[in-house]
Parts: C-alpha cells; structure tokens; sequence
C-alpha cells in the first residue's frame, strides 16, 4: 500500500509541475464544454430557401407566404428560373428550393393534385431530412386548412396525438452534454495513463523502477489511481457546469453516476495502459489510443442512434466501453434510472476493467 | 507501419457502413387495453414499416415509465380503449405517441414517421372526396439516398490528414526536443529548414497515400462519386497537408514535451475539427459566437472544398476563396513557427 | 548472502540475441566488499552482463547467482538487495532532489524518517544541501551523477551495479565521485562498476576486461599491468584490444 502511495505521490507532483499540463487537464476540458456543447446540433435554426415561382398565382403566393412568415426560414432568393436557384444550391448558399409550375393554381381548383417540387441539397443527409421534413409538415398544415374549409365533415378517422417525455422540449444540448463529458472524461483518462508508462519508457527512467523490489500490480496501481482522480475530478467539474450553465436535469442519483464512471475509467485507463506496455514509444502509443478511440467514440452511439446500425456493428459494441458509458450515464441522468436498471451492463464493466487490468499487469515486464 | 495504413481503412469501412442516422428497427412498445381488428391493423401498417420493431406489450403507465428508464424501447404507441367500437360509432378514437426524447433527435424522427403512417390510414379510410391537395414533391439532390457515407467521406479524409500529418508532426518534433536530438540537429550544418522539411516530408506522402487510399475505397465501395476533378481535388489535398503540417510545427514549437503536444492536439485540433467543422454537425445551426469561431478553423474550409468537388463536381471558380483562405492560414503559421524557431535559437 | 563470501558468481554465462552473442560464456565472480571493475570498449556486452546480473535482462543459458540468489528465479529476492545507477540518466528530471530521494526510497520500502535522514546526510556529505529544493533539470551534469549514485544506495544494498558512471563528467567530479565510491565500500557495499576511463581502473581491486562478448583478463590491475609488462592499464587494454584483432 505504501509503495502505491509513494507512486501516486510522485505522479501529481509531476503533473502540476506542468503548467501546460495542468491547463490542458482542468481548463480545456471545461472551455470545451461550453463551446462544444453550443456546436453539437442537429435543430435546424434557419433554413436558406430559394423560391422558384412559375405559376404566379394568387394560391402560389398564398402558400408561398406561409414560408416567408415562418421564423425557420429565410428566403435568400426570388424568381421564376429554377436553373438559377440549383445555382445557387451549388455554391452552397441555399440549402432548399421550392418550385411551383405552371399550372399549379388551374390544378387546385380542379381538384387535380397540385405538385409542388421540394429540392434539397442532401450531402448532409441528415439535415436534409429534416428540412424537407419541417416544409413538408407545413405544406400538409396549408392542406388541413384547405380540407377544413372546403369540407368540414372530412375529420380523420383516427386522432393522433404525441408526448416527448424526459425532454418535452426536444433540446438538444440536453441530449448531448452527457456525451460529451463522456469523450472529455474519456480522452483525459485514456491519453495520460496510456502516455505515461510509455514516456518511463522513453526517457529510461523505467529502468530504475524495474530494478526495485517494486510488485507489478503496484506498479500499474499507482499509475491508475492518480489519473483515475483526475478524471472523476474533471467529471465533478463538468456536472457542475452542465448543472449551472445549462441546465440539464440530473434526474439520477448522482453518487451512481460517479459509481457508474469509476468502473469505466478503470476499463478505459487500463486500455491505455495495456497499449502503453506493449509499445515502446509515446508516438506508437498514442496512435494506437487513437485508433480505438475514434471506432468507440464513433460506434458508441454518442452521435449517431446506435439502434440504427447494421448488427454486425452492434456485436462490435460488445466491446465498446464508451456505448456502455453513454447508455448509462444518459440513462441515469435524463431519466432517472436507478440501480437495478443499469446493474447487467455495469457487471458486465466490472468484468471487463478487471480482464483489462490482470492483462496489463500481465503484459508488463520487469524482465525483458 | 500497419497501423498507419491499415487504420484509415479500417475507420472509412466501419464508419461507412455503420453510421447512419437513419431510423431502422427501432425497438416500440405497445400499450392496447382491447385488442381488435383496427389496432391489429394500425400496429400490422407500423411494423411493417421497417422503421419499428415491437418490442413488448405493456399494460399501464407506470410500466411505460419503467420501460423508458430500463431503455427497452424508445417509444410507446398507446390505443385507446373500444377503439373499433369507438370509429364504428363515427367517433375519433386516439393514438397516442409517447417518445422517450432523452434523444430527442431520434424521437421526434420515430413521431413523425408513425405519425405519416398512421395518416396514411387516415387517408385510406376516407373515400375519395376530390378535396383539393398540394403534394410536396421532394428531391433530394447530390445525395439522393441520403447516405451518411456522402457525409462522412469529406470529414473522415480531412480528420485523417490532420491527425497524420498536424499530430504526427508536432508529437516527433516534440519528441526529439524531449530526448534531447533536437540541439543536435540544430548545431548541424543543415539550415532549420531542411531538418524541418526532412522530419515532414515522410508525413506529408503518408497522408497523401492514406487520402488516395480512402477516395478508391468510398469509390468502389460505398460508391461515392468524384463528381469534379480529381486534379483539382488532390492539389486541394497538398495544399491542406501542407497547412496541417504548418499547425503541427507550430505546436510543437509551444510544446514542451511529447505528452504536452499530444494533449494540446488533441483538444485544440481533434475535437474541434470533428465538431466545429461542419463535419457532423451544420454549422448554420450554432450559434453566432460559434459560427464565427468555425471560420477559424481549417477543416471547415477543406471539407467544403472537398465536398464541392466530390459530390458536387464544381470547379476552382466555386471556391477560390475558400482556397485562398487555406493558403493564408498556412502561411500565418509558417511565418508564426519560424518566428518562435529564431527566438529560440537566439 | 552465500556462506562463501561471494556476492557474484557467474559460471558460463551467455546471452544471446538472434545469432548475436552479447555474452560469451563469461566465468566470474565478485566477494563482498569489492570494488569489481567491468572494463571494456562500446559494445563489448557490459551494459548487457549489469543487465542480467540486476535482472532486467534474461540471460541465454549459464549459471549465477547475484547476493547469493538465482538470477532465473530469484529476480525479486535479488532487486531488494542491489542498486542500479543505469548507463542513462534515471533520476526524474522534473523532481526536486528530495523528491527523486522520498520516491526511490518509498519504493524500496523505506520510513518516511529514515528517507529523510540519509538523504540530509548524503546532501551534506556532498556539500550541495542548498539544492535540496531544486528539480534535477536546473543541475549541472556532475552533481546529477552524484546524487544519482546516492539514490542507488539509499536502501544501503549489498550490491550497487554502477554503469559508466562517470561518463561526460569532469576530472575534478570523476575524482570526487570515486571518493564516494570508496566511501561506499568501506561501509560494506560491494561495487561493480563499468567504465572507459582506463586511469580509474587502477582504483579498483580487482578487474576484467571485456574484448567482444568474452572476458580476455581478471585480475588486480597491478598483477596485469605485470602481466602484460605494461605502463599503465591503458596499455593493457589497448595490447588486449589490439590482440583481438
């Protein structure tokens, strides 16, 4: 015990010693938070629309008005060429056009479908998705109006009616913040336990440590445990300011948050230190942690809905320490799920930081 | 040396096909106190959707609760008692949609695609009245499956370069100083700029070779097109290498140690090259402090260029600016590098 | 510590990489209170032999036997009774002095009194009290090798291994530090040392020269000086050199 001890000791010394470290750790973490958390948005504040007009009637302006009073949309352009406005989707400065032909207004009246194109630019699917989504559903509000005038006994069938619970207003922030202290929790502890058996290495210094009585396992123990620290520090830190800055509820019992987060840092930092013993320079090591680092971050459900993926990709979050992490924190703090509803994963965690460790312990050699 | 190679590849096949933010198989409950042949039919038309799966029949509110905070399913579809009897009687009987919008991106998708379907029946229902209707039409230009891979492509390359050539830079020359190799080379009669340009150069063909890499794979395999040139677009390639290279000096010229670099690359370049550059999420949708902030950074420019030229098939007049924005930038920490190099030396 | 007074016993011991023999059959050893040098050119296996002999290294085959342990499976036994100051800087350069002693020391399991109390001796023994505070980087190279020594033996060992420990430092340090050295001894401690310096040769009992991988000489300096009916050990060393080739 004592010797673990007198590692960790050393440990912090070191790392306030440097004071671009020490920046880096406690201050980027929380400046990120706060301009990351703005950045991460899928809501869609404004859409850019370019209006093609080729009817010129008084239905197309009618409900081409409903457009320019919407608060979503800006109209960036006007005309009756469509060949201008696809222009203008090129350039990037449009994201949408609509395009009403000739013929549009003679068709209503008829009761002919009257068409009306919507034309997205959909590199970015997602988006685009959504866009057309919000001018569809206000195209289908014009033709409820229309219904409800022309024929007042059509009412549909079935009425429909919808809830978003834990979140009524569909903030997003609130979605989000908990995934992104996850990745900065995440990055810290990987990135400083696994450089830092590497650099002993590096510099030599290892050497002396290895020719000491010193036993494996309090070796890798007290490399943790300080940076395991860290961690659950900048995590606090993070809580604190999603807590005050924005917020976001914490439904959850908050000690199950940190229990939660004290296995995972254990699965993630004895990653980084079983990279760390089977490399043998910082820059190996750090472009292995990378490696895993992006696939988990990526797959872990953190951006993208992780029901949405093919299942050979789920069997692949089987191992992915961070999909655990984000299911449960997020569970815990925006629904308030209590113990027994997050207990199979986080045994499963508990397993897998213990494999993880034996097996940094096992790997590292005062021997060579 | 595998892992330099082997990893680009590796991300770009595992990204591609499993990052999507389509819905599919979406696991919703269903709470249906008296089952008959119209809420067969309703759930029947939402199953068969592909959209949703059925996960379990529940009873009551309180269980409603109890499966959102286990994480059983993501949304609930509840009918309302005597639902056929009600409609037969020329009542409306409702449906209600409970979402668990702890995402609330993919709860409102899951809403609005339930709720299509269930007009859908709606419509069905109603004979045809000869009511007058506008039909949206849409396109989806560029990008007409709305693949996520179109998206990914750009941002993927653009990250890999930067961590190739920007992190890779800062963290060997961070290295030599920390070993002490540095003062070495510098009392060398090489002039600083050769033992610059001989630490890069292995960088800059390893990224270039890692770029070309990923455009045949999204080519040839998720069948992402390269509308433009391609000229065009490895020079535009050259020109953002030769920046990251210029950011990776630049840090290392501050950086003390290996770990320091790291660390500083990581959180000052990774993060916001993958969140503030437009790369996952649009810009247009921060807010203004941010979108200002975005213009700073060197991936926001690349990925439109690259997109331009990918999916778009524009040429060099569609974004000489953006070009020239790249350009400068490089230069400013060219110049910033040698200037911090001098005072060292002196 | 074995019955027969010896701290080393190495019989044909030989390390291998690949085809490349760093060690050939090398037969030697060292009694306790010894000052025991290891001399030879750059890659004549020495740093390889401290290696197996501290043991971090695996040897190929052979029989040892460091402070009276197996050096195949004893390794742990035989780290509590040795000090190792490496051929390359090991003291943690952005530490303070009493920092890099408080550590050392609290690994080898020493109280936290104890530490404090040898390390304000050696300090002041050596004259540099007022750098107790300083971190190692701001120290000149000669004052880092000396307080690198003085942490090796901090937990008083039976044994210190000293690999070219004097490497880059100045005749006046080189002097001061064998001072040190013998100081050491005399307390107990047995030395094994390496170095290029042919003149701090004749400060040791007893000497082998390594030529390739394989021990050409051992003996006290005078009795090869006689032997090879040279000046100095200089001589001897470049005859022997010289012979190989």
């Amino acid at each position: 015990m004592r010797t673990i001890f007198y590692i960790v000791q050393k440990e912090f010394i070191q790392v306030f010693r440097n004071r671009m470290m020490v920046l880096i750790i406690f201050l980027m973490p929380v400046i990120q938070l706060l301009i990351l958390s703005f950045a991460v948005t899928y809501e869609i504040k404004e859409i850019r629309l370019y209006i093609t007009d080729n009817d010129n009637s008084v239905s197309s302006r009618s409900l081409l008005r409903q457009f320019k009073s919407s608060p979503f949309y800006r109209i960036t352009g006007e005309g009756n060429n469509a060949a201008e406005g696809m222009e203008n989707i090129r350039k990037g400065k449009v994201h949408q056009m609509i395009c009403i032909l000739p013929g549009f207004e003679e068709n209503l009246v008829n009761g002919a479908p009257a068409r009306v194109q919507v034309i997205n630019d959909a590199i970015n699917g997602s988006a685009a998705a959504l866009m057309n989504a919000y001018t569809v559903s206000i195209i289908g509000n014009y033709n409820a109006g229309i219904i409800a005038e022309t024929a007042p006994e059509a009412q549909p069938a079935v009425k429909i009616n919808w809830l978003y619970w834990f979140n009524p207003e569909l903030d997003y922030k609130t979605y989000m913040i908990p995934g992104i202290l996850v990745l900065l929790v995440t990055i810290i502890g990987m990135f400083l336990a696994g450089m830092n058996v590497v650099r002993e290495k590096e510099i030599g210094t290892i050497e002396q440590i290895n020719v000491t009585p010193i036993k494996k396992y309090q070796f890798i123990a007290g490399k943790l445990i300080p940076f395991w620290i860290i961690a659950l520090f900048d995590l606090a830190a993070g809580l604190l300011m999603a807590r005050l800055f924005f917020d976001i509820p914490i439904l959850g019992n908050i000690p199950l948050i940190f229990l939660v987060a004290s296995v995972y840092l254990i699965v993630v930092m004895g990653l980084g230190l079983f990279i760390s013993t089977i490399t043998n320079t910082q820059q190996q090591s750090m472009f292995m942690a990378w490696f895993f680092l992006v696939i988990f971050i990526l797959m872990s459900g953190l951006f993208t809905p992780v029901e949405s993926m093919p299942q050979w990709a789920k069997n692949i979050n089987v191992i992915n320490p961070i999909a655990y992490f984000i299911r449960m924190i997020r569970m815990i703090m925006l629904k308030g799920s209590d113990f027994p509803d997050i207990v199979n994963p986080l045994i499963y965690l508990t397993f897998y930081g213990i494999t993880i460790l034996s097996l940094a312990v096992w790997r590292y050699r005062k021997t060579t | 040396m595998v892992i330099l190679f082997g990893m680009p590849l590796v991300q770009v096949l595992l990204f591609g096909f499993a990052i999507t933010n389509e819905i599919r198989d979406a696991k919703v409950s269903v709470v249906d106190p008296t089952p008959d042949a119209v809420t067969h039919a309703l759930r029947n038309k939402l199953f068969a959707s592909g959209f949703f799966i059925e996960s379990e029949i529940l009873n009551s509110q309180e269980e409603i609760a109890e499966n959102f905070r286990k994480g059983e399913s993501k949304m609930v579809v509840i009918f309302e008692n005597n639902f056929s009897g009600k409609m037969e009687r020329g009542e409306h009987p409702t449906v209600q949609l409970i979402a668990d919008a702890s995402d609330p991106n993919t709860a409102s998708m899951l809403v609005n695609y339930a709720n299509g379907i269930i007009s859908e029946f709606n419509r069905e229902q109603r004979a045809a009245s000869g009511i007058p209707l506008i039909i949206a039409e849409p396109r989806m230009i560029y990008n007409p499956a709305l693949k996520g891979v179109y998206m990914f492509v750009p941002g993927i390359i653009t990250i890999l370069l930067m961590l190739v050539s920007a992190m890779m830079t800062s963290i060997s020359i961070a290295r030599e100083k920390e070993l002490g190799t540095m003062e070495v080379l510098l009392v060398s009669p090489l002039r600083p700029f050769n033992i610059i340009a001989g630490k890069v150069i292995p960088y800059v063909l390893l990224s270039f070779i890692n770029a070309i890499s990923i455009l045949l794979l999204s080519y040839y395999v998720f069948g992402v097109p390269v509308k433009g040139s391609v000229l065009l677009l490895l020079a535009e390639s050259i020109l953002f290498i030769i920046l990251a290279l210029s950011l990776g000096i630049f840090i290392s010229t501050i950086a003390n140690n290996q770990q320091t670099a790291m660390m500083l690359s990581m959180f000052a370049m990774m993060l916001p090259t993958i969140l503030l550059s437009g790369f996952i999420f649009p810009i247009e949708n921060m807010p203004e402090v941010l979108q200002w902030l975005s213009l700073a950074m060197p991936p926001r420019w690349f990925i439109q260029i690259i997109k331009s030229i990918m999916l778009k098939g524009s040429g060099i007049s569609y974004f000489w600016k953006e070009t020239l924005i790249l350009t400068f930038m490089a230069m400013i920490f060219i110049v910033a590098s040698i200037r911090k190099f001098k005072i060292r030396l002196a | 510590m074995s019955s027969n007074g010896l701290v080393i016993e190495a019989e044909n011991m030989v390390k291998r990489f690949g085809r490349f023999v760093a060690n050939d059959n090398l037969t030697f050893s060292v009694s306790k209170g010894e000052i025991f040098g290891f001399l030879g050119a750059n890659g004549a296996g020495k740093t390889t032999a401290i290696r197996i002999l501290c043991g971090l290294s695996r040897p190929t085959s052979g029989k040892i036997r460091v402070a009276g342990y197996d050096v195949y499976t004893e390794t742990e036994k035989i780290k509590r009774r040795i000090g190792y100051m490496s051929q390359r800087f090991s003291l943690y350069e952005d530490l303070t002095v009493i920092e890099n002693f408080r550590f050392f020391g609290g690994i080898y399991g020493l109280k936290r009194a104890v530490i404090m109390e040898r390390a304000q001796n050696m300090l002041s023994r050596l004259g540099i009290k007022h750098f107790e505070n300083t971190v190692i980087s701001e120290l000149p190279l000669g004052i880092r090798q000396k307080l690198a020594f003085s942490v090796s033996i901090l937990h008083t060992p039976e044994l210190v291994f000293l690999d070219e420990p004097t490497g880059g430092v100045d005749p006046i340090t080189r002097r001061q530090f064998w001072e040190m050295i013998h100081e050491a001894a005399a307390s107990g401690i047995t030395v094994f040392v390496t170095t290029h310096y042919m003149d701090e040769a004749e400060y040791c009992n007893r000497v082998s020269i390594m030529v390739d991988g394989k021990i050409e000489a051992l003996d006290t300096p005078e009795k090869l000086k006689t032997k090879y009916q040279a000046q100095n050990m200089n001589e001897v060393f470049l005859k022997l050199a010289r012979k190989t080739n």
